[in-house]
């Protein structure tokens, strides 16, 4: 039994998960359990888009890292509203101008670290600080509110599920299939094992990381256009807290620190966790400060517990 | 073998070589700010970043990474304004207990083997809740005699001038010239090595981390008697800001190359590069953080130029 759950690191967030929900639907007696399940799956989204952003880039091997994905949250949200303008006719185009905005930040990521030839989070470092820059200096000012359409749409549910969260699911089965079953996928991973080795048996390393980086940098932007809708409205801080969440779900969830071994359930399970845990502490009544203090103590000691695997 | 020593030399004296230039861009912007009093303005919030980066540089030479440090230096400040200021002694015993967690914390690595990016990230939550438990809104006071010894004003050269090269001084004194000092390096370099010549690399592991520790308790109490008050978020860019610093002194993340000396150049260069340089330039504030990002690149970019091509 315990060697199955060493085999799966990842059951520890499900069952952290459903050991939150059970503490708060007891402290409720039992009232609303609908309701905190659907909040959480909405709120999880988030996380697990950015998760899934971080994981692919985290599995690429040691010093992998995105430390961008918040600030690119930020300036997606706001070029997404803006290109929107408050017009259901301009959704399509907000999307795709968040997912560009992701793509670029991706591009000029991996351009510094291959210029450079400097570690991924120094390079991602230095571009966060100037995306801030260009979001604080071009979101001045901005309270441009999501397009009625596109606000309905993020909250949008199906038989008491989040339709976002329905589609976040679909996406994450397509993201294993791209991990397990693809060229691409495969390298990824074999990129993550051994990057040398990966080299010299004819993987494309150099195009692995650029596009692992530039797909990490789309969803990121995803993420902080549908963000934007589910909040109704773009703002610089909208994204500062996916990027140490969206560490942390990839390292809860069961993915190597080190690289070359992916988790995507785990994911899911981590970020249903962190909100869980969260919707747990409020209704016991805690405030922002023992929030913080018991997600923090718990990432600590899920790490310590599960963790303790490091090769690099 | 001979072509390499300039080339090496070259690398060495580009942390000086960026502060010397930032610095010659101010005076030639503005020459009156080359004054004693020029440059105590400009560099009053240089000490409480140049210890940040000295923190973070014992973390690294043992090639770790404290993502905690700014949310600690958070607490420690509200510590500081608050019960150091009222009951001086239970203030200091926090504030030893808090440098003491921190070894805790080196030991839990080094024992557990874990990532070091995810414990403190986890940490980083405790620190930052532990902050608004002890002071949920800005306030507080910083000690009588903080605030005199942060505004007093020496003879010659400015209080930030002194404190800097007293501070490079004592850590150049203690990582790079003395037995143990060595170690330390040499764990980040080669654990296996030092452990195999009989030193205990867990006590190598907390004396890293308490360094940093005590060196961010360091820093929250030149912050605070600066700022006389405290904010459970007034740390909060000092983690990557640290990282940001290390790099340009010509810190690597792994191998135990670090720079006291650098670390400090590193400090004072962000700190002069991010608001006066941008003022006299009338630059608005909002492109602060982004100019501290393109410096970053900038140096990183140079130092690539001197790097051997065989690094990559």
């Amino acid at each position: 039994m315990l060697e199955a759950l060493r085999a799966r690191p990842w059951t520890w967030s499900f069952v952290g998960a459903l050991g939150a929900f059970v503490a708060t639907i007891a402290t409720l007696h039992g009232q609303g359990a609908a309701g905190v399940a659907t909040a959480a799956l909405a709120l999880a989204v988030f996380m697990v888009l950015a998760g899934i952003g971080q994981m692919f880039v985290i599995t690429l091997g040691p010093g992998n890292i995105d430390l961008s994905l918040a600030a690119n949250i930020g300036l997606a949200s706001a070029v997404s509203m803006t290109v929107m303008n408050g017009s259901d006719a301009g959704i399509g185009l907000g999307l795709a101008a968040a997912a560009g905005c992701g793509l670029a930040i991706g591009a000029a990521n991996y351009l510094l670290i291959w210029l450079l030839r400097i570690p991924p989070i120094i390079a991602t470092l230095s571009s966060s600080f100037i995306i801030q820059s260009i979001d604080i200096a071009y979101g001045r000012g901005l309270q441009i509110k999501p397009p009625p359409g596109f606000a309905d749409f993020t909250s949008l549910q199906i038989a008491g599920l989040p339709l976002l969260a329905l589609l976040t699911m679909l996406f994450t089965v397509a993201a294993a299939v791209l991990l397990r079953r693809t060229i691409y996928g495969r390298w990824v991973l074999a990129t993550g094992q051994n990057a040398h080795a990966a080299r010299l048996a004819g993987v494309a390393v150099g195009r692995v990381r650029a596009i692992t980086y530039m797909v990490c940098g789309v969803l990121g932007g995803l993420d902080g256009a549908l963000l934007a809708g589910y909040f109704r409205g773009a703002n610089v801080d909208i994204g500062n807290e996916y990027l140490l969440a969206s560490i942390a779900v990839v390292v809860v969830g069961g993915t190597s620190v080190a690289g070359g071994e992916a988790n995507l359930p785990g994911i899911w399970g981590a970020s249903l966790f962190m909100v869980l845990l969260l919707t747990m502490l409020n209704t016991f009544g805690a405030g922002a400060g023992a929030r913080l203090l018991f997600t923090g103590l718990i990432i600590v000691a899920v790490i310590a517990f599960g963790g303790g695997r490091k090769t690099a | 073998m001979t072509a390499r020593a300039p080339v090496r030399l070259l690398r060495s004296l580009l942390p000086a070589f960026s502060l010397a230039l930032v610095v010659a861009a101010i005076a030639w912007l503005n020459p009156r700010a080359m004054s004693y009093f020029g440059f105590n303005l400009m560099l009053s919030l240089a000490l409480p970043i140049a210890l940040a980066t000295v923190a973070q540089m014992f973390v690294i030479a043992g090639s770790e990474l404290d993502l905690s440090i700014g949310s600690f230096i958070s607490f420690c400040g509200c510590v500081v304004a608050t019960w150091l200021d009222q009951s001086p002694l239970l203030g200091a015993a926090i504030l030893l207990g808090g440098v003491l967690v921190y070894a805790g914390v080196g030991a839990l690595i080094h024992l557990r083997n874990l990532p070091s990016i995810v414990v403190t990230l986890g940490m980083s939550f405790v620190w930052q809740g532990l902050a608004i438990l002890v002071l949920p809104r800005p306030g507080g006071a910083a000690p009588d005699w903080l605030q005199t010894l942060m505004s007093s004003k020496p003879p010659f050269l400015p209080l930030p001038v002194i404190g800097s090269l007293l501070l490079a001084l004592v850590c150049h004194l203690l990582l790079m010239r003395t037995g143990y000092g060595a170690v330390l390096r040499g764990a980040g370099g080669n654990a296996t090595a030092i452990g195999r010549t009989g030193w205990s690399l867990l006590k190598v592991k907390m004396a890293l981390f308490a360094l940093a520790g005590l060196f961010g308790v360091l820093s929250s109490l030149a912050l605070i008697g600066i700022s006389t008050s405290a904010d459970p978020n007034i740390g909060s860019n000092y983690s990557l800001l640290s990282i940001a610093g290390v790099i340009l002194g010509g810190g690597e993340f792994v191998g135990g190359v670090v720079s006291p000396v650098g670390a400090v150049i590193g400090g004072l260069t962000l700190t002069l590069a991010a608001s006066p340089l941008l003022t006299f330039l009338h630059i608005p504030p909002d492109w602060q953080i982004g100019a501290n990002g393109a410096l970053l690149i900038l140096v990183l970019a140079a130092r690539a130029r001197f790097s051997r091509p065989e690094a990559a």
